[in-house]
């Protein structure tokens, strides 16, 4: 593959390893804070959604169901937020160095990929710890992520080739994130909205994969999009998601010959 | 010799490159907006202005020039990271990605870290730095520090190591933007031999400097870029005489002069110096002849008149040698028209430095004087005074000791 060989890769590996190491510098607790932050976090949502307000006391193993929903969630806010930054941020390198402009976006996704996998690891844990049965059906949990991969990245394509020319983007995405947060069903269950608004929530690529992934990690008991949509229009969510990946590929493509200059 | 033609490494033609002003950017969505709906012209910068140069395999090219004359912009389109506005670069065989040295150092990181970070972004995998990374840290003479973060080390430390990095990416065409002004002199010794052998091995290596000593030392040709205009490609001594001839203000006097010129009946209208072969030159040699030609266009016939040549030295706009038909017992008629002298002067005793012009023309009642310089508007009109031997001052007399 022309776009991934050898030194392609080292770029890559060293980017997301810098990101990485850098990260932690200087404190006390160093990688193991890549865990504690998540377990925290958790322990926090289970505490207030659990006795403070209960939104999914009818769903099987409501805390796993939830974590599930939050951690997918922050991986696409993190993943899009440090992508529509990730070109300017890496301004010193564009401007210095020919190298594909791609690779510091990807590289940046790919820094939230890893911090998505170890929650994901802790998520299993507290599956377990909970009573979910492990099943194959968690294996699926691989393509759904690599869907939302795919969707950050190609959402982070077009933010950060807009956010050269714009610095505006930056405080628009976060505030269609906070919109997102609650139009998409991360901490209250689909059942509390009336059955005929489902179908509009699927618009939205990344409701469609948080409800599959609880789907098939969690509870058969999680509305998915399949059992919502039983027509051809099941696609909807699909389309929207590929049109966002081909207008990001194609608009970076574009911009990306004048980065050096316009940063 | 197997073939007479030197193989062409980068070939760059016509190159323009223009800038958008920062002020018209549409930096917010607001701007942009405002933007659209006033049809806002773009404020463009022109920073290359058509260059075109060919570079063989085996060149030590230097480029030289002013500040902001373009020559890092023209770098960063050779290097690939801006994209011409117009016109072409071709490369053949592998070129330097980058133009700065340490591209991408993170502070935080330790230098080992750094050198494997540097060097990806070079162009080298991880294996390929694996057998590698001890020359390196033992050219930086750094083996005690690599596991010490980058932020600890002295400005001169973080130089060594990306020098001894940047030095192993052996592309076929090597870029190097002021590299060389850190570093204790020893490690600048280093370096040099480094250069020495690159150069030895036939790579092509193009080097920006201001170190005009670096830039005679190894370049056997030199671009003198000014204003976005490839001025000057040749040797290395002459485009350093030109070069320094652009960084001398033009004197204050001569500009003054300039502006009465125009309205008189009487007007110089050119002034040529012609070397020792008689060809039109802004460069002539100490001790050989040369001849001043210039025009005199006049709106009247004025008849008998007589001429004043002053050649003045640019820097102090003393009078070096000055003299005039008058004493020279030459007389001179100045018809309605054009009119054209030539002066031939014998074994040039001026000495290597910059000089100036001053004619002036005067009626016979020697009230109404004209006068022209040969102006120092732009670099064309100074002309030079190079000297081979060593000599001090600025003229040389004949002697002979006793």
């Amino acid at each position: 593959m022309k776009y991934l060989n050898s030194r392609n890769r080292a770029i890559l590996r060293e980017m997301v390893g810098t990101d990485f190491k850098v990260r932690y510098q200087n404190s006390a607790l160093g990688y193991l804070w890549s865990l504690l932050k998540p377990l925290f976090l958790f322990a926090i949502l289970y505490i207030v959604f659990t006795y403070i307000i209960p939104l999914g006391k009818d769903v099987p193993h409501y805390p796993v169901y939830l974590l599930t929903g939050v951690v997918l969630w922050s991986f696409f806010t993190e993943a899009t937020t440090m992508g529509a930054l990730s070109v300017v941020s890496h301004g010193d390198l564009i401007r210095k160095i020919k190298i594909p402009r791609y690779l510091v976006v990807i590289a940046s996704s790919m820094s939230a990929l890893i911090n998505l996998g170890l929650n994901l690891t802790v998520i299993l844990i507290f599956a377990l710890i909970n009573g979910v049965v492990p099943s194959f059906s968690w294996l699926l949990l691989i393509p759904l992520i690599a869907e939302l991969f795919f969707l950050a990245l190609g959402v982070s394509f077009l933010l950060s080739s807009l956010y050269v020319k714009f610095r505006d983007i930056s405080y628009i995405w976060e505030i269609f994130i906070q919109a997102g947060f609650y139009a998409t069903p991360i901490i209250y269950p689909l059942t509390i909205v009336p059955m005929n608004m489902h179908k509009w929530f699927f618009l939205n690529p990344v409701a469609q994969i948080i409800q599959d992934a609880r789907y098939v990690l969690v509870t058969r008991s999680s509305i998915t999009l399949w059992s919502t949509v039983q027509s051809i229009w099941a696609v909807t969510p699909f389309v929207i998601m590929i049109t966002v990946v081909i207008i990001g590929f194609i608009y970076f493509k574009r911009r990306s010959k004048y980065f050096a200059e316009d940063i | 010799m197997v073939s007479d033609k030197p193989k062409i490494a980068i070939s760059i033609e016509n190159l323009h490159k223009e800038f958008i002003l920062p002020q018209s950017k549409n930096s917010t969505l607001k701007q942009a907006a405002v933007n659209i709906v006033k049809r806002n012209k773009k404020v463009t910068q022109k920073v290359l202005d058509g260059v075109s140069f060919n570079v063989n395999e085996g060149d030590f090219l230097g480029i030289i020039g002013r500040n902001g004359s373009g020559k890092s912009t023209l770098l960063k389109l050779i290097a690939g990271v801006y994209e011409p506005t117009s016109g072409n670069i071709y490369t053949y065989g592998g070129i330097t990605p980058f133009i700065e040295l340490g591209v991408g150092f993170n502070p935080e990181l330790s230098g080992h870290d750094n050198v494997y970070l540097n060097g990806a972004l070079l162009g080298f995998d991880r294996k390929q730095m694996d057998a590698m990374y001890d020359e390196i840290v033992s050219f930086a003479e750094l083996g005690p520090f690599m596991d010490q973060k980058l932020k600890n080390y002295s400005s001169g430390m973080q130089v060594r190591l990306a020098f001894s990095i940047a030095i192993k990416a052996e592309n076929d065409i090597l870029i190097f933007d002021e590299v060389l002004a850190v570093g204790d002199s020893n490690f600048q010794e280093k370096c040099i031999r480094q250069f020495t052998k690159l150069k030895l091995s036939g790579k092509t290596i193009i080097l920006v400097s201001h170190s005009m000593t670096m830039i005679e030392k190894f370049c056997s040709r030199v671009l003198l870029i000014n204003a976005g205009k490839l001025v000057y490609d040749g040797n290395a001594s002459d485009a350093i005489d030109r070069y320094e001839a652009l960084n001398m203000e033009m004197p204050a006097l001569v500009a003054e002069a300039e502006k009465i010129i125009d309205d008189r009946d009487v007007a110089v209208k050119y002034i040529d110096i012609l070397d020792i072969n008689n060809k039109a030159s802004d460069i002539i040699e100490s001790g050989k002849d040369f001849s001043i030609r210039f025009g005199v266009n006049s709106k009247k016939d004025i008849g008998e008149s007589f001429i004043s040549v002053r050649i003045c030295d640019a820097e102090t706009q003393y009078v070096v040698v000055g003299f005039d038909s008058k004493l020279d017992k030459k007389s001179i008629m100045i018809k309605q028209g054009d009119n054209e002298f030539v002066i031939h002067i014998k074994d040039n005793p001026i000495l290597r430095g910059k000089y100036y012009m001053v004619i002036g023309i005067y009626e016979s009642e020697e009230k109404k004087t004209h006068y022209f310089q040969y102006d120092g508007l732009s670099m064309g009109n100074f002309f030079l005074i190079k000297t081979k031997e060593e000599q001090l001052g600025i003229i040389k007399i004949n002697r002979k000791w006793d």
